[in-house]
């Protein structure tokens, strides 16, 4: 609690600063020799200061502190002010000059009004933390969940992990721990997630642990937001559109069987509840999001009545939205509209497996896996993950996966966590280093690792464009 | 959440009707209730999704309407996203200048879509021809609102003639004299058609009591004028009579609509829960308004078996206060405390309702309204204050 409220702070501070009121901060934790060997001495300390501080670090156990690292906002650039903060933090405090100001804990903005009626503004109101579930899963997921995790400790967000580990091929799987992540996604309603990866041969159980927490949790609703990221060049730049997929039903019914040997039958169900709920997302989306219009992809030709009322429902929905536009495409058209002429769609909404297509297809047309953020929601529940989901195991512990996705899928929980402003600066600075183009890593034509793309994100959170 | 359950229920309240012996003659009562049975234009046969709520966050239809409305829920809003409420609204402006009825129409299929609104009172004017209909009628006849309820708390803070006031007002919202429906049938003589029907009379009536019984409260007083409409008055007094035969537990009484002004003016602590019919709704509620403070206190809620429109319970525009920063939010707030009850974010109204009544009874930051010094910003951001002072919701506590 009170670590979290001096990251808070951090933001305020100069970095020679930060310094200081980390290391305390650690210590008061009772974390001091993890924290000794975290330092990472400024180089805007001088020399005899530094010396300075790491002999006050044994000496600073005291509960002082907790009140002391208020004051040191009073501090200006001078080293003498440093050292005066030190002599406080000591317990020398009565030396540092001038009326102590009191800065809020939080970390979120207060309103404009809310700012105006106060010289003192009050602690913030969500100087709280948002508990979110995180499951890594398979592959390169819990790189990738590292790369989240520093972002935000270095952003001071807000926000706190519960990680479970579930995993089909490690043999970390059973109803046990599945359980364990369903209890936890009850309180905090956020998870973010990496791919749980599913072994292709059949081991007697025809549902995946991915599909049965999805049935579990009713993540009907599944959303890629597919974006050019300015500064990458593909083949089609400036894209924009949304692909909407049905995800509890459709072909992934796990309602597979022999009927006669040597035949099987594998049912797609289509129900009419579930279609209207996927369309009316779909077109609550579009209106939330300012779109203009929603295109329904189907292959009613052949399959007439499963596709043909997810078709009739969506139709029934769009009455419900005379101000946005919508149309119908055959899936097969779709796919090659959509790497031919891209900008002619605006929301897709479709069936489970069309959708699963047409999410990989879109995402390799601003540049692949590694680059799109997904989201899957019920009425209940969000997670977040990436938009094209594979474990991308051949890559695990070599330190190139491209964090791009998940980090803006982190962003994109920040919103839904109302965290306005950190989901800013995250997707921000990610967007900035992309676009600088010097830090990228192998799947966008770069050399960089995973780590330096980190390290970059980080370096450009605080310098947001003016 | 009543409201949505309370038609459902209504063959069983039909089925003791029919054995009953009826005071006056029945014939007669009948064949009115039958003849006025009047066509709803509510959507017979079109589907009704489900509310717009997805990831735990709920979309809400705002219409800002006129005078101090779009003020008002700008403050609603902002305090919302301060307070980390899971709400996000579709904002649907309603412009009352033109003749043409599509906007309140797009509004309409806005609150279809959602299931809830939070309303600003759109404005009416009297000079345009009588095929102009009043928005807000219009909504609430559409979305089949049938149900206003209103419930009057003195609040300690506010200086008031009479002291600790609890009356909860249901009004029904949809017929009676807002039928819309008059003409000149010869010239200089206009007929003016108030419908009852006992469908409507029924269900509200229901409605009264299930939430008195929800409530805990003891009593449910009828207001009618049935000495003079002997017909359409005695429909609904008999259909409240109906229907308290099935709440045992529940005090029923009725009593005539201008003693009962009188009565509440001078003796208001005798009512508990009161049902009547629209236009008596209206005088009624305003009159309870005034007793517990004036318009700006008092919040309102309109329930349909679907829907649910919030709004002020005395739906003025507040035309000459507007842009001044000097109405009182307190009823806007409270009533975006109602919608949060509705959507079951129990938590987040509790904290707002909470951070209201302290910053009316405690800080007694007042606007000018109920006798204060304080601007609505000011009030708005008092209760900020207090939200803040009451240390932060965790994901923990939702």
């Amino acid at each position: 609690m009170f670590c979290s409220a001096v990251q808070g702070e951090f933001g305020r501070l100069k970095r020679a600063e930060r310094f200081v009121l980390r290391s305390s901060a650690l210590l008061q934790t009772q974390k001091a020799r993890t924290c000794l060997s975290e330092v990472n001495l400024s180089n805007k300390i001088p020399n005899v200061f530094r010396s300075c501080l790491l002999s006050c670090f044994f000496l600073c156990f005291s509960p002082s502190l907790l009140t002391s690292y208020r004051y040191v906002t009073v501090v200006g650039k001078h080293p003498r002010y440093k050292i005066a903060v030190f002599l406080h933090i000591c317990g020398f405090g009565d030396r540092v000059s001038g009326p102590p100001r009191f800065q809020p804990l939080g970390a979120r903005a207060l309103s404009l009004t809310a700012a105006q009626s106060s010289a003192e503004a009050p602690p913030a109101r969500a100087d709280s933390t948002f508990k979110v579930t995180m499951v890594p899963g398979d592959g390169v997921g819990p790189e990738l969940m590292t790369a989240v995790k520093e972002v935000f400790k270095a952003g001071d967000v807000p926000v706190e992990f519960e990680e479970f580990h579930l995993s089909e091929v490690q043999n970390m799987a059973s109803e046990d721990k599945l359980d364990q992540v369903l209890t936890s996604m009850k309180g905090n309603r956020v998870a973010i997630k990496g791919k749980i990866h599913t072994p292709m041969e059949y081991k007697g159980e025809l549902a995946s642990y991915e599909m049965r927490l999805r049935r579990k949790l009713d993540l009907f609703a599944n959303v890629v937001h597919v974006n050019s990221l300015p500064g990458y060049n593909t083949r089609h730049n400036n894209l924009d559109l949304v692909i909407i997929r049905e995800q509890t039903e459709g072909e992934y019914s796990s309602l597979e069987h022999e009927s006669v040997k040597g035949v099987i039958e594998c049912l797609k169900i289509i129900t009419r509840e579930k279609s209207r709920r996927i369309a009316k997302f779909a077109f609550d989306y579009a209106t939330k999001k300012g779109r203009k219009k929603v295109t329904a992809v189907h292959k009613a030709n052949i399959m007439k009545l499963g596709d043909g009322l997810f078709l009739q429902s969506c139709a029934e929905i769009a009455e419900l939205y005379p101000k946005i536009k919508y149309e119908n495409i055959i899936i097969d058209n779709c796919c090659m509209q959509l790497v031919q002429n891209p900008y002619q769609f605006d929301v897709l909404v479709m069936p489970n497996l069309y959708g699963n297509i047409i999410d990989n297809l879109a995402a390799g047309l601003v540049g692949g896996a590694g680059v799109v953020p997904g989201e899957s929601y019920s009425a209940e529940y969000a997670v977040f993950e990436t938009g094209a989901r594979h474990p991308f195991a051949q890559a695990v512990g070599r330190n190139i996966a491209n964090p791009t996705a998940m980090l803006l899928s982190a962003a994109n929980m920040l919103r839904h966590l109302n965290l306005e402003y950190h989901s800013n600066m995250v997707s921000e600075a990610v967007k900035k280093v992309i676009k600088q183009g010097k830090v990228r890593t192998r799947d966008l034509g770069g050399y960089s690792t995973t780590s330096d793309f980190v390290r970059a994100v980080v370096a450009n959170l605080r310098y947001r464009p003016v | 959440m009543a409201a949505s359950s309370a038609a459902l229920s209504l063959p069983k309240v039909f089925r003791p009707v029919l054995g009953l012996g009826r005071s006056g003659n029945p014939a007669k009562v009948w064949a009115a209730a039958a003849s006025c049975r009047r066509e709803k234009s509510t959507f017979v046969g079109r589907i009704i999704p489900p509310p717009a709520k997805y990831g735990g966050r709920h979309t809400v239809t705002l219409i800002p309407g006129d005078g101090i409305g779009p003020e008002l829920l700008n403050h609603v809003r902002e305090l919302f996203r301060f307070s980390c409420v899971p709400v996000d609204f579709e904002v649907v402006n309603v412009n009352s200048s033109v003749a043409t009825e599509d906007d309140i129409h797009n509004a309409i299929t806005a609150i279809r879509r959602n299931g809830v609104a939070l309303k600003g009172n759109i404005e009416t004017n009297h000079n345009m021809p009588p095929s102009h209909k009043s928005r807000n009628n219009l909504l609430r006849t559409s979305l089949d609102l049938f149900a206003n309820m209103m419930h009057c708390q003195s609040l300690p803070g506010v200086q008031t003639r009479h002291k600790n006031i609890d009356i909860i007002i249901i009004r029904e919202n949809t017929e009676g004299e807002y039928s819309s429906l008059e003409h000149e049938s010869v010239s200089g003589v206009v007929e003016s058609l108030k419908i009852i029907t006992r469908y409507n009379s029924l269900r509200i009536a229901d409605y009264a009591f299930r939430l008195a019984r929800e409530k805990g409260r003891r009593r449910v007083t009828a207001v009618h004028k049935a000495n003079i409409m002997k017909l359409a008055d005695g429909l609904f007094l008999q259909c409240c009579k109906e229907v308290a035969s099935g709440y045992p537990d529940i005090q029923f009484d009725s009593m005539i609509v201008d003693n009962t002004t009188m009565q509440l003016v001078s003796k208001p602590h005798q009512f508990d829960v009161m049902v009547m019919p629209n236009l008596y709704g209206n005088v009624v509620s305003n009159v309870c308004a005034g007793l517990v403070g004036g318009p700006g206190l008092v919040p309102g809620a309109n329930y349909g078996t679907n829907y649910a429109v919030f709004e002020t319970a005395t739906r003025n525009t507040g035309k000459s206060i507007a842009d001044k920063n000097i109405a009182n939010p307190t009823a806007m707030l409270l009533a975006s405390c109602l919608m949060l009850d509705h959507l079951r974010l129990h938590d987040y109204a509790n904290m707002i309702r909470g951070a209201v009544l302290t910053t009316m009874n405690e800080t007694r930051l007042h606007t000018a309204d109920i006798g204060g010094q304080g601007t609505t910003s000011e009030v708005v951001q008092s209760v900020m204050k207090n939200i803040q002072s009451g240390g932060p919701l965790t994901t923990e506590q939702i």
